[in-house]
């Protein structure tokens, strides 16, 4: 037999899911229903012959995917007569197959997906198309702002598109009428109601401060009107205030354009030349003194000797004080020192800043710095892989360590890492084997070498890093007894900085 | 005599359009209805309007000011040029922005300013404003401001507790650029203070010790614009800085901007129409860098030049230097070699890897989500259809491009 039943129609979900439901409790299957609303053409029928097959006691309750009730939901409001047998086929498939809406390319997932999308963009357009008129309220009234407005959407949408009204416009009246129902807010109810509207006749004055805004941000010489009407439909146009002036500005851009061309280049007005002269009079800030280390690092902050310096952000140099008994050299700069322009700030620095405090040294007493100035990457995607340096380049920056060395004197000097160690001797030895034995530098300074603390962090085997941790924890405390075994006090006199 | 507010919101909004941004999205989700006040925000920005340039209209863009002492040849606001000036009061701009966001034509404020005595004084009138919508009149819309060069640490960080998204503009793509049209600008202190602001969004992102809440800090992000065509970079170059600028301050957009003829131009500069295909194709590449798993060098390789190829989208140009990667096969391939087929974009790829679950894929399985048979079907193979070495046809390039018009006159 041939099912019938009629809805309201107006974007309402519930209405057909309980016939829905009715239906394939009864099993139904969707060929024999017509589905039809109340403004169908001929309007023969109404509520009074919806017939629903008798309920099924024993049934157990039907269960779909969540993805069913959101697509469902969109698609309910969508003006399209069809939609009601398009669900009600989806559902009864749904029973057969639960993944049938991940089918992307089925032709009713399809149809349904288009529906929904239609009426998506229908609601975004609303969100975006509404203009508010403000009603002034009665002569020597106080209270709450209000507010009117005249939409015409194209599918069901107002009661789903209210709330987010409601959310915006918390603090103000409002009412929105259109065709198909209006919706408003006082403050604490949000009504919405399915009664179709009438366009009235209001004015706002700020409507023209709004197109001198629109009529002004617009830039003639870049004139895509074919982009503007796909965004913004000429079927809005009539309740947009600013739409008004699009024919006139589209006609007159190329005048406004070549009239721009004509005005090139004029003779400045009296304030650029204060300007200009101000600037030149400007004192210029004192360089520090030369063969300090403020100086060097202010020289250091122009190096171009290589080319890591090109995508680098800042120089990082070497930073504490200018007559630290020890300094420690690592290899580079990584990510978050060269955002920072500080040494060992990012993740090696912490843990090398937990092994210090372990050991009983204070990161203050060192003078810590690298032996390449500069972070060199190659950027990938949202991050930036580490680069090797390369002897070419550890030589260049050679020049800022010997300088660094020369003025801050230091008695022990520590190179953590290969790089370290190659830019302060030219031994390319593996670690292991010169690590922990303090040796002797031509100036007798005692260099002592262990690893970077960056390797640390990469041991994926947590006993092993433990362990390796350990032994930089040690070679902390013998950097820390090498220093407390010499005098206290260096000879020469203290070094300024 | 005074210009009237009329006026003065035609001469800032004018010396504003030359900023591309408008975006008002990817910030967090809020909204009035706890605080009773004005505004929210969800997840997905708003164009409220389209002019006739075809660019959304979603914030209230304009200048605090045009008056500046930087003297920047690109800027229609540098200190020599003739155009009118003007300012507005703090409270003005609140109250414009508050009554359009009112009348639903705004999702909030983009705020940017000509640099006026000090960069510390433009920065702290603007941060007075973002305070004062925030605080004062409970507003919860968009707000993004322009930072200055050179503003001081503590503004910058006040204003980003009040701000979605801070920006400041690197304009020109090479140092020796901007050295030479905006010789006040410094572009390491440009960097520098993207640095400092990544590294401070990462910070406030980190939950705190006591409440294990993480504080809100410019939620969405920062950007930057490079002007495209004020001086002879090429793409390669550009497109290089974005990636570095990406990699490096972890920016959610480069805005291109076709380098626009300005009123009172300077004569360092080309009185040219913008060149609004070439922008296009760079919004292009760089979203194949940053959501196709393309390198630069592997987009920017197709041209000797380094410029991209203004008649064939840079993703297919691509796939015509690289036969040999082709046909895929759309019911085996993985999703990064989908991800390289001209004519699918992200969305399709994911609907692909969705239903081919389920079934073998066939030509009609790709019309239905929405892709356009005409351009893809030479480089795959699904179902039903192989190419017959389509791909090595020597005309396929022509297959794509665009008819032959006629030449038309500025």
């Amino acid at each position: 037999m041939m099912y019938r039943y009629s809805l309201r129609g107006r974007g309402d979900l519930t209405e057909w899911r309980d016939a829905a439901r009715a239906y394939l409790m009864a099993g139904i299957v969707p060929d024999v229903i017509e589905w039809r609303t109340m403004d169908d053409a001929d309007g023969l029928f109404g509520f009074d012959d919806n017939n629903l097959p008798p309920p099924h006691e024993a049934h157990p309750p039907l269960s779909v995917p969540p993805s069913f009730i959101r697509l469902a939901g969109a698609v309910i409001c969508h003006s399209d007569p069809t939609r009601f047998a398009l669900l009600y086929r989806l559902l009864f498939r749904l029973m057969h197959g639960r993944h049938l809406l991940q089918m992307a390319s089925d032709t009713d997932v399809v149809a349904a997906q288009r529906m929904a999308k239609a009426v998506g963009r229908d609601y975004h357009k609303m969100t975006a198309f509404v203009r508010f008129k403000e009603l002034p309220l009665p002569a020597g009234t106080a209270g709450r702002r209000r507010f009117f407005s005249w939409f015409e959407p194209d599918h069901f949408i107002l009661a789903r598109v209210a709330p987010f009204f409601q959310r915006r416009f918390t603090d103000m009246d409002w009412l929105i009428a259109t065709p198909k129902g209006s919706a408003s807010w006082d403050g604490e109810t949000l009504r919405t109601c399915d009664e179709p509207a009438e366009k009235p006749d209001l004015k706002d004055e700020t409507e023209d401060l709004w197109r001198t805004y629109y009529a002004s941000i617009f830039n003639p010489a870049r004139l895509k009107v074919k982009m503007m009407t796909k965004e913004m439909p000429k079927k809005y146009w009539k309740n947009l205030p600013e739409a008004t002036l699009i024919p006139d500005l589209i006609a007159n851009a190329e005048a406004s354009v070549i009239e721009m061309g004509k005005r090139a280049a004029s003779e400045p007005l009296p304030f650029h030349h204060r300007i200009q002269e101000a600037a030149a009079r400007a004192p210029v800030p004192s360089a520090p003194a030369a063969g300090t280390l403020s100086a060097l690092k202010g020289e250091a902050r122009h190096c171009t000797r290589c080319d890591i310096h090109c995508l680098a952000t800042q120089t990082v140099f070497g930073d504490g004080p200018a007559d630290a008994r020890v300094m420690v050299v690592g290899e580079q700069p990584g990510d978050q020192e060269d955002l920072a322009g500080k040494p060992f700030v990012g993740p090696a620095g912490k843990l090398f800043n937990d092994t210090l405090a372990e050991a009983g040294i204070d990161r203050c007493s060192l003078y810590i710095t690298n032996a390449v100035k500069h972070f060199k990457y190659v950027p990938r995607g949202k991050r930036r892989i580490h680069q090797k340096p390369n002897m070419g380049e550890i030589r260049q920056c050679r020049w800022w360590l010997m300088q660094e060395l020369e003025l801050v004197k230091p008695e022990v000097v520590v190179a953590m890492g290969a790089t370290a160690l190659f830019a302060l001797t030219d031994m390319r030895q593996k670690l292991e084997d010169v690590r922990g034995e303090p040796m002797a530098l031509a100036d007798g300074r005692i260099l002592f070498v262990t690893v970077h603390p960056a390797y640390l962090l990469r041991i994926p085997d947590e006993a092993q890093r433990m362990r390796e941790l350990d032994r930089f924890r040690k070679d902390m405390n013998a950097v820390q007894r090498l220093v407390r075994a010499r005098a206290p006090y260096r000879s020469g006199p203290p070094n300024a900085s | 005599m005074k210009k009237s507010l009329k006026e003065r919101l035609a001469i800032l909004s004018d010396a504003a359009k030359y900023d591309a941004s408008c975006a008002s999205s990817g910030t967090v989700r809020r909204d009035s209805s706890s605080s009773g006040g004005l505004g929210s925000t969800e997840g997905s920005g708003i164009c409220h309007a389209y002019a006739p340039d075809g660019r959304c209209i979603s914030l209230l863009k304009i200048l605090l000011t045009n008056f500046c002492i930087y003297d920047c040849a690109y800027c229609v606001n540098r200190s020599s040029s003739n155009v009118e000036r003007a300012r507005f009061t703090p409270q003005e701009v609140i109250w414009l922005t508050l009554e359009f966001y009112r009348r639903n034509y705004i999702e909030g404020l983009f705020l940017s300013s000509g640099i006026i005595r000090s960069s510390d004084h433009t920065m702290e009138e603007m941060v007075l404003i973002a305070r004062e919508l925030r605080t004062t009149h409970n507003f919860t819309g968009y707000i993004h401001l322009k930072t200055i060069p050179e503003a001081s640490a503590p503004l910058i960080e006040e204003a980003g507790l009040y701000a979605d998204r801070l920006s400041i503009n690197i304009e020109l793509p090479t140092d020796k650029g901007i050295a030479k049209f905006a010789p006040e600008k410094r572009p390491d202190g440009i960097r520098q203070s993207m640095g400092k602001l990544r590294l401070k969004i990462e910070e406030m992102a980190e939950p705190t010790l006591q409440s294990k809440r993480r504080k809100k800090f410019a939620p969405a992000g920062q950007s930057t614009q490079m002007i495209v065509g004020a001086d002879g970079t090429s793409d390669a170059t550009i497109l290089g800085t974005s990636a570095r600028l990406y990699g490096s301050f972890g920016l959610k957009r480069v805005y291109y901007s076709a380098f626009s003829p300005i009123p009172d131009s300077s004569r360092n500069l080309p009185l040219i129409k913008p060149p609004l295909m070439r922008e296009h194709r760079l919004y292009q590449a760089d979203w194949l860098y940053r959501f196709y798993g393309f390198e630069i060098g592997e987009i920017t390789a197709s041209q000797p030049d380094g410029m991209l190829d203004l008649d064939l989208d840079p993703k297919l140009a691509w796939a015509l230097g690289h036969r040999e990667q082709f046909p895929v096969d759309v019911n085996r391939a993985d999703k990064e070699r989908l991800l390289r087929v001209p004519g699918f974009g992200t969305k399709t790829v994911k609907g692909v890897l969705s239903a081919r679950r389920f079934r073998r894929l066939r030509l009609d399985d790709l019309k239905r989500l929405g892709v356009s048979l005409k351009k893809v079907q030479p480089f795959i193979t699904c179902e039903g259809w192989t190419p017959h070495r389509l791909v090595d046809r020597p005309d396929l390039a022509a297959m794509f491009q665009p008819k032959p018009e006629q030449l038309s006159l500025l």
